[in-house]
């Protein structure tokens, strides 16, 4: 059912087919150039598409987004200004992977916190239980001594 | 006639489940057996009523009433009888309708084969079951019911999404609501534990198997919902991280973690806190997924689920559900007294290492899909979190948690001994390391993190062989004996073993996918020849043909390698004229676990058709893993120990269990 949902979003963002992304025409001819712009193109968000990279997605959108990814990659932009240049222009909302700031500063720190603050409890935990566990064992030396008279006095009780 | 009888048996089921959620209480309260045993009877009565109820739907999407408004908007005549059976639940209302029935098919079940659960706890669980079933009743009744009618019935159909009709999705659904809702159980024993105050380790024994059922169906469902978005949706990607996904990848991560949790509960009755509260997270994140995809929340694209109405109808479900199991939880835990103890180097100790790594995987999806609407609500900003987001965070919680996969079954109970575990890894171990030493030489340096990755999956692998090895004296007693021993071992002994090594199974297909998957993009006109991966393919020609409910244009490619021919293989393009909308069928040719994948895109004006060809190694590993996950949940399940759930016989094989 959830992959029946995906699928219906595909469809209608996309309208027509079912995808078909990057077209042999938009290629560029440089090989590493085009590895470039396909790497780039799956960081970043068809932005009328649900949740689809617009290496994915059909939509015209993404193919004016990925001619335009190829053209500042071809005027010789780094990745990291091509990127720029796209979030300048669109907003943070193109980018799959948001950028580290305060907005997203939740998203990106839950993990870790979750896990080593998960770990701290436990270990915080299993000391202080590990600490009951020894006082509980270890006797007082009135217990002790009450212990002794009572097996003592258990012994022959029992038989009897 | 029918329609009404449908219509009629759902209001009696909720009229059931509405008894079933309070009489079984005042009856445990007044310690009065008959009440008590009304929540059997009313469990198999709602089952009936809601199969009658289904039975209707299906009977008219089966004879094409498009008197009824869920018909007419989701079938057509012409569709072939499989699709017009599986369109009942590939419409909003069907699918309720088939998430109820579910739900009551469980609780019929557990009234059914639960005679070995005391009578209150039964009564308890049973009633529980019955407060969600009766949510859901009204829910289908008051915003979703399939059984309306349409006052002038029309001619013909509106037809089903096309690209549900596939047999991939006639399975896929009704596996992962299975799952979804077989949650449900280990929620209403939970909920039955706080409520009566009691939990044992019994408790852990009862609500295992059905566990363990209901992750086996999730776990199914996942894998077939993944293979079919691979090759249905044409361009060979298997795992998208979009949010209806990650729905379903909450539950399970939760569900796994469940498991485990569940296990040190069973045999050492600690972490009955955690576990309970697992209970109820985990049904809780599948109520979420539901919220998620049934109330349109996500975007307003899609095609269904996007009246309002019932967005706020499921919110209101949810937040009754999951904030009061949870208020009662934190009324009632700390009355659940601790269990045994355990030092942190011990099979108790990787169990919770196990369940503090999933239950932050489960939180980092359940982040991810949920902090850009949060943030659109709370601040107007609109961010997206997509693939590259959960890869980078996903990876390291993984990585981690399956180097430590093999350890875990290699710890003794309560105190541990890392060093002897490590030893009897060595092989393991050794397997690992030339697992990567082979594939860096075979990749030729290239992708540094692949190899590391394959090694990985190979030590998971291995450990899981160890850990059966080392149970069967394998290689220190005679072959025979040990043997003799393997056909003793527990069955849920293999399980792990299998479930592990699925895992493993499953990394190495991912990482040789993603890693050394070659593909090529172009045009091609008929006798036109490519080269991908060692294999030629030519495109003999296109043709136009005509189907049940829609015109294909199949194109012929012939195979071959070294000049030998291999085989034809024919994607095609479906376009169905009642939706006016078109799907791709992407052509798979298998070759041991590899696979070469082709799908046509648009043709050309000078008679050139727009080719995509990949070749993935090893792809099918990523559903094999799963599917040997699977198998090994249900030998786990066959397990005697779950079967048996009268305390004595736990006694009697406590005693085997520590001769291991």
């Amino acid at each position: 059912m959830r992959r029946l949902l995906a699928s219906l979003c595909l469809l209608a963002a996309i309208g027509l087919s079912a995808a078909h992304a990057v077209l042999p025409d938009e290629m560029m001819a440089d090989p590493a150039k085009e590895a470039r712009a396909r790497n780039l193109s799956h960081e970043l968000r068809c932005m009328v598409c649900q949740n689809q990279s617009i290496d994915d997605s059909e939509a015209p959108l993404a193919r004016d987004l990925r001619l335009l990814v190829r053209e500042r990659i071809a005027a010789g932009d780094s990745d990291s200004q091509v990127i720029d240049f796209l979030v300048a222009r669109y907003g943070e909302f193109v980018l799959l992977k948001p950028r580290f700031e305060r907005q997203t500063l939740l998203l990106w720190l839950v993990p870790p916190l979750l896990l080593f603050g998960g770990g701290a409890v436990l270990w915080m935990h299993t000391r202080r239980r590990a600490k009951g566990a020894s006082d509980a064992s270890s006797l007082s030396a009135e217990e002790e001594a009450k212990l002794a008279a009572l097996m003592s006095a258990d012994g022959p009780a029992e038989k009897s | 006639m029918i329609v009404e009888g449908g219509h009629y048996a759902l209001v009696l089921a909720l009229a059931l489940a509405l008894i079933q959620s309070t009489v079984p209480l005042l009856g445990a309260r007044w310690r009065d057996p008959a009440l008590m045993n009304v929540a059997r009877s009313t469990a198999l009565a709602q089952l009936l009523f809601v199969g009658v109820s289904f039975a209707a739907l299906v009977t008219l999407h089966v004879t094409s009433d498009f008197s009824v408004l869920n018909v007419y908007e989701n079938s057509h005549s012409m569709k072939p009888l499989i699709y017009k059976i599986t369109g009942v639940w590939g419409s909003h209302e069907g699918s309720m309708l088939l998430w109820v029935s579910i739900l009551a098919l469980f609780g019929g079940l557990l009234a059914a084969f639960g005679n070995n659960l005391p009578l209150s706890l039964r009564a308890h669980v049973l009633a529980v079951q019955a407060w969600i079933a009766s949510a859901f009743y009204l829910f289908i009744l008051t915003t979703s019911n399939p059984f309306l009618r349409i006052p002038n019935p029309p001619m013909e159909g509106r037809d089903l999404n096309p690209v549900l009709q596939d047999i991939g999705l006639a399975v896929h659904p009704p596996m992962l609501y299975l799952g979804y809702v077989g949650f449900s159980i280990s929620f209403s024993f939970a909920i039955a534990a706080l409520l009566e105050g009691r939990i044992d380790a019994a408790w852990a024994r009862w609500v295992r198997p059905w566990t363990l059922l209901a992750w086996i169906f999730l776990t199914l469902g996942i894998a077939m919902g993944s293979y079919w978005a691979y090759y249905e949706l044409g361009w060979g990607g298997w795992w998208f991280w979009d949010p209806v996904e990650n729905a379903s990848l909450m539950p399970w991560l939760a569900g796994t973690a469940l498991l485990h949790s569940a296990l040190v509960m069973e045999k050492r009755n600690a972490l009955k806190v955690w576990t309970i509260l697992l209970s109820i997270l985990t049904f809780s994140l599948s109520l979420l997924g539901t919220f998620l995809v049934r109330s349109g929340v996500l975007t307003s694209v899609h095609a269904f689920a996007t009246d309002p109405t019932r967005g706020v109808f499921i919110l209101l479900i949810l937040c009754v559900f999951i904030g009061g199991s949870l208020t009662l939880f934190a009324g009632r835990a700390s009355r659940l007294k601790q269990g045994g103890l355990f030092a942190p180097i011990s099979r108790e100790g990787a169990l919770v290492l196990n369940n503090l790594f999933l239950t932050t995987a489960c939180a980092t999806v359940l982040v991810g899909t949920l902090y850009p609407l949060v943030l659109e609500v709370l601040t107007g900003d609109k961010i997206s979190v997509g693939a590259p987001f959960f890869n980078l965070t996903f990876a390291p919680l993984f990585v981690p948690l399956m180097a430590a996969v093999p350890f875990g079954p290699m710890l003794a109970w309560k105190r541990g001994d890392l060093l002897a575990a490590t030893q009897r890894l060595t092989a393991a171990g050794i397997a690992a390391l030339s697992a990567i030493a082979l594939a860096w030489a075979w990749a030729r340096g290239g992708a540094a993190l692949a190899p590391l990755a394959i090694g990985l999956a190979v030590f998971v692998i291995g450990g899981a062989i160890t850990d059966i090895a080392e149970r069967t004296g394998l290689f220190r007693v005679p072959f025979a004996i040990a043997l003799r021993r393997a056909r003793g071992l527990p069955r849920s002994a293999w399980g792990t073993a299998f479930a592990h090594a699925g895992i493993g199974v499953a990394l190495i297909g991912i990482v040789c996918e993603t890693t050394w998957n070659s593909e090529f993009i172009g045009t091609m006109k008929p006798r036109d020849t490519v080269d991908v991966a060692g294999y030629s393919l030519t495109l003999n020609g296109v043709v136009q043909r005509q189907g049940p409910n829609y015109r294909e244009q199949v194109a012929s490619f012939m195979v071959s390698i070294d000049g030998e021919p291999l085989s034809t293989m024919t994607p095609s393009k479906r376009s169905f004229t009642t939706r006016g909308m078109s799907t791709t069928e992407a052509a798979l040719l298998s070759r041991g676990f590899s696979q070469l994948y082709i799908s046509l895109g648009d043709s050309s004006a000078d008679g050139g058709t727009v080719v995509r060809i990949y070749h993935k190694p090893l792809v099918l590993l990523i559903w094999f893993g799963p599917v040997l996950m699977a198998f090994g949940g249900m030998l786990s399940l066959s397990d005697r120990r779950l079967r048996v759930g009268v305390p004595k016989a736990a006694k009697a094989l406590r005693g085997l269990q520590a001769a291991e």
